[in-house]
């Protein structure tokens, strides 16, 4: 990793590797928080789905 | 381009910490303990749960507990990084920094109680908040480092989960999830001292007041034959209060026994090479007991839903 202040930060491979590793764990974890919201919603409560508009 | 820092700032460093890193902060091994009995908790109960709501309180209880064990690595930072056996933690290692520890434990720990409450009931959402709290300041910010009886108190925290467990499917707590709590209440002091027999160097350098460092390894073997022998009978009370039956009450009888047995032998060896020889076993066995009892009382419960109870 080299610091210039001109160019800002520069991530090496690895670093740049890992941020995409934890950028995909954070997507899968909301994806989850998503399907689990959807389908618990499905299961408590049909009646959210009919109610007037 | 990037503007130049004023005097006295540094620039932020980009992070070093792996996903592996983050899994390790959330205690993935006690995390497998709270998640087995908070599951027996929930199939024990009476009452039916919908497997996606069930599914749904594992996973909540499975996030706090890992939230915990988030928050105990970013608070114990600096003892951990004196001790062998966590010195490798990210946090002492390195590879993430305090404050990424501490906001990724508060996030689960408020995430996981509100998704709870929403998802499956605020009565158990309460109860797994409230382990949170002891756990994270009452043990870890507290007892841990002001007391010999830390671990016999904050003990509790490690209890709670089939309560919780249980709480999601009825919402209410009873007897029967009373005795599951007492059985890891009493279950932990002896298995946690008898690591602390094998670890007492480590907890005397990190200045931890473990049993052990502050009262002597003797009183700590007593103390542990006497616990041991308390925990045999609380193992086997689901079946003397009607709870579960004949065939659980027999494993545990027999677990409580083979308990009793490895904790004299750790009062009685207690020099040589003897002597970590028995703690060590106490310690994998004590394990073992927990998994066996839990899993003993969930075939005795569903035999017993299944017409073949003793």
């Amino acid at each position: 990793m080299s610091e210039n202040p001109e160019e800002g930060i520069v991530l090496t491979a690895e670093q740049k590797r890992r941020r995409r590793a934890r950028s995909i764990a954070i997507a899968l974890s909301l994806g989850l928080l998503v399907v689990l919201f959807y389908v618990v919603t499905l299961v408590k409560g049909p009646a959210v789905l009919i109610r007037p508009l | 381009m990037t503007r130049p820092l004023a005097p006295g700032l540094t620039r932020a460093q980009p992070s070093l910490a792996g996903v592996e890193d983050y899994i390790a902060l959330l205690k993935p091994r006690v995390m497998s303990l709270v998640v087995f009995t908070a599951l027996v908790g929930l199939l024990v109960a009476p009452g039916h749960v919908h497997p996606v709501i069930g599914f749904t309180a594992l996973l909540c209880i499975a996030i706090g507990a890992g939230a915990s064990g988030a928050l105990n690595m970013w608070y114990d930072a600096d003892i951990d990084a004196v001790m062998t056996r966590t010195l490798r933690r990210p946090i002492p290692a390195g590879r993430v920094q305090p404050a990424e520890a501490l906001a990724f434990g508060a996030t689960l720990a408020v995430g996981s109680v509100l998704v709870f409450g929403v998802l499956v009931n605020w009565f158990a959402a309460a109860l797994l908040a409230f382990t949170i709290f002891f756990y994270v300041f009452v043990y870890t910010m507290w007892l841990k480092r002001s007391t010999p009886q830390n671990i016999v108190i904050g003990g509790a925290a490690g209890a709670f989960p089939p309560m919780i467990g249980w709480a999601a499917v009825t919402g209410d707590v009873s007897l029967a999830p009373v005795l599951m709590f007492l059985i890891i209440f009493f279950w932990t002091p002896p298995h946690f001292w008898a690591l602390s027999l094998l670890k007492c160097d480590d907890y005397a350098r990190a200045g931890i007041p473990m049993l052990p460092v502050v009262s002597g390894l003797d009183e700590t073997r007593k103390q542990i034959l006497i616990y041991s022998l308390v925990l045999a009978p609380i193992g086997v009370s689901p079946t003397l209060f009607g709870f579960a039956g004949l065939a659980y009450g027999a494993v545990a009888l027999a677990c409580g026994a083979v308990m009793i047995a490895l904790a004299w032998r750790v009062y009685r060896e207690r020099s040589g090479p003897a002597a970590p020889s028995a703690a060590k076993k106490l310690f994998a066995f004590s394990l073992l007991y927990v998994f066996v009892l839990f899993a003993a009382l969930l075939a005795d419960n569903m035999l017993a839903r299944l017409g073949y109870g003793l």
